[in-house]
């Protein structure tokens, strides 16, 4: 319940604040709201199963941004920071996809 | 790291289920945990997934913001930046044009301004010449003082003649007559000239604007005007003006319109 209105409220606070993303965040932000949102994602998949913590969710979504921001940095530093955000991104898009794919089997049996 | 595979080191217990009786499947246990308030697992879950949201939101308002340009194709930039290199060629070309314009307009004003200057100049010189305007400048005043009745029309018709010669542009009797191409001297039977209708009593006194000393020496020498001035017993005293302490020829002449010559129009 509280996740769920937790969801809303950063919505809505984007929203209301409109913030502007500082250059330097620029590359990082998108690469991050897509590991974070495997880290919900994978977080909602453990809680079905009944094996979710808090604390692994906090861990893993902490790592999972600073990781896929690391990349990031990492690939511009080399010069193929497209290419290995691609790559990041499709990874992230298997994982979800997957974790996606269990969650739907545990709400439908499907 | 809640993923693809289950840890199976975490216990398969939520902090929160311990007080209800414990749903067996997922679906369940997600409709048990939306009834109930939450816990602090929820909590946690809750700040993440706001943070989660509002820089989702964030993102995707920064990526909406200005981006008519971004997912266009190659050929199509190029076809943006050639038609904007055309409209700025054209606007360039209409600059230049209206440069041109302006400068002819303004060499057209030049050259009218020009023409003017040189027709007030020649209005100056044609006045000067035919004594409609006042004149000054270096030049001798010539004064000749008669002997009696001796000094006439011949003494000094010759003394203009010779004024003339030696470049006199401007001549001038007694202050009151100014001596031009039409000018008519006529001897009276008191002693006096008569100018252009108008009666001169000697002392004659001629004032000639020109070069000072080339009139000077114009009017003496040997059989010339002083000369023949004093073989009827006159005397004459020329001073010569520089252009600093000048002649100055008040006296002007109305022009009338030529009756009968017309201007030979044949070119």
């Amino acid at each position: 319940m509280i996740a769920a209105l937790g969801l809303i409220v950063g919505v809505v606070l984007g929203l209301l604040l409109q913030p502007t993303v500082p250059n330097w965040l620029d590359p990082y932000l998108p690469i991050a709201v897509v590991a974070a949102l495997d880290a919900v994602f994978g977080a909602l998949r453990a809680f079905l199963d009944g094996i979710f913590d808090d604390k692994v969710f906090v861990v893993s979504f902490v790592s999972n941004v600073l990781i896929a921001a690391l990349i990031v940095y990492l690939g511009d530093k080399l010069g193929v920071g497209g290419q290995l955000s691609t790559g990041v991104i499709v990874v992230l898009g298997i994982r979800i996809f997957s974790n996606v794919a269990a969650i739907r089997r545990h709400l439908f049996h499907a | 790291m809640p993923d693809t595979s289950p840890d199976p080191g975490v216990p398969a217990a939520e902090p929160g289920s311990d007080a209800g009786p414990r749903p067996v499947d997922g679906r369940g246990r997600l409709l048990a945990a939306l009834r109930r308030p939450g816990s602090r697992g929820q909590a946690v879950a809750a700040l993440l997934l706001a943070v989660l949201g509002f820089a989702a939101v964030t993102q995707v308002r920064a990526n909406g913001r200005d981006d008519s340009y971004v997912g266009a194709r190659q050929g199509d930039l190029i076809q943006y930046i050639n038609s904007l290199s055309l409209a700025s060629q054209r606007a360039e070309n209409e600059i230049a044009k209206l440069q041109k314009t302006r400068t002819s307009l303004g060499n057209d004003s030049q050259a009218r301004r020009t023409a003017l200057a040189q027709a007030k100049q020649r209005a100056t010189t044609l006045g000067i010449l035919a004594g409609t305007i006042p004149a000054q400048g270096p030049g001798i005043r010539v004064t000749v003082t008669s002997g009696g009745t001796a000094v006439g029309t011949n003494q000094l018709i010759d003394g203009l003649e010779e004024l003339r010669d030696a470049g006199a542009e401007v001549i001038e009797i007694n202050d009151r007559v100014r001596v031009v191409a039409q000018t008519s001297l006529k001897d009276t039977t008191q002693g006096a000239v008569v100018v252009d209708g108008t009666t001169l009593e000697p002392p004659y006194v001629i004032d000639a604007i020109g070069d000072p000393h080339t009139l000077a020496t114009a009017l003496d020498f040997a059989d010339g005007f002083i000369a023949e001035v004093k073989s009827v017993g006159g005397k004459v005293k020329v001073t010569e003006r520089k252009a600093t302490d000048g002649i100055e020829v008040a006296s002007v002449r109305t022009v009338k319109a030529p009756t009968y010559a017309k201007d030979d129009d044949t070119e």
